[in-house]
């Protein structure tokens, strides 16, 4: 075999053996408007507030005057979303309050699954979920990595 | 369910949906999520069909076929109301 032949029979089995092994992470992001959660509390109150966060996220996100700061929230239902997109949810009915996020020590979140979202992700086969949210003036956002126990 | 459950369906969507498009160009079987209606959206339009309907959409019933049509959020509205094929369900009050 020529040099030249071998070097292709070479790339062919390298793109074979990339086929073959599937990923073991899935990645989920998400951006949300900080105006749109500003005019949900505005519109919706204490309601919307109850139906979409918990009540650690809602303790997390109150400003010093105890009122919810929108920024942070808006940052916590992009990580719901970006959650949604890894446990490939489709038409599973999902509570938002079932995906919380956990501010640890230094402020770096976490995700805590319960219930639905809990089982969905066993059912998925992840192991384990990573976090990273922002906000910056009128946007928040999220990513969400999962790794898989079993692809 | 009844035109008149319909037509306030869309108007609630008007509302809250923040569709780029006018809701009265889509059919009722249309996809409001590949229209443009947000996540985030879909929330205020719970919550306003909710206080219009005077229903509360249980856990079970949060999903995203729940939310993707007229003629989706119309059934919905109908089971959970309770009213029978031919009445108007809810009170109809403002979102």
């Amino acid at each position: 075999m020529s040099s030249r032949a071998r070097s292709r029979f070479e790339r062919l089995r390298l793109r074979l053996r990339l086929r073959r092994r599937r990923s073991r992470v899935l990645v989920g992001i998400d951006l949300a408007a900080v105006a749109d959660v500003e005019e949900s509390i505005g519109v919706h109150g204490g309601r919307y507030l109850s139906r979409v966060y918990t009540s650690r996220e809602l303790r997390d996100c109150a400003t010093s005057g105890g009122l919810p700061d929108a920024g942070r929230l808006a940052a916590r239902f992009a990580a719901k979303e970006a959650t949604m997109k890894v446990l490939r949810v489709g038409d599973e009915a999902l509570p938002w309050q079932t995906i919380g996020v956990l501010s640890g020590p230094g402020g770096r979140p976490s995700l805590e699954l319960t219930g639905a979202a809990g089982e969905l992700a066993r059912r998925r086969g992840i192991g384990s979920l990573d976090l990273s949210i922002t906000h910056e003036g009128p946007f928040a956002a999220a990513i969400v990595v999962a790794a898989l126990e079993r692809p | 369910m009844t035109d008149d459950t319909r037509t306030v369906i869309r108007r609630v969507l008007r509302e809250q949906a923040r569709l780029p498009v006018d809701v009265d160009t889509l059919g009722d079987d249309a996809d409001l999520f590949a229209a443009g209606m947000t996540s985030h959206a879909s929330v205020n339009l719970m919550l306003a069909l909710e206080d219009t309907f005077d229903i509360e959409f249980p856990d079970r019933m949060l999903t995203r076929g729940v939310f993707d049509s007229v003629s989706a959020i119309a059934g919905a509205v109908t089971e959970l109301s309770g009213a029978p094929d031919g009445e108007t369900p809810g009170a109809g009050g403002a979102a």
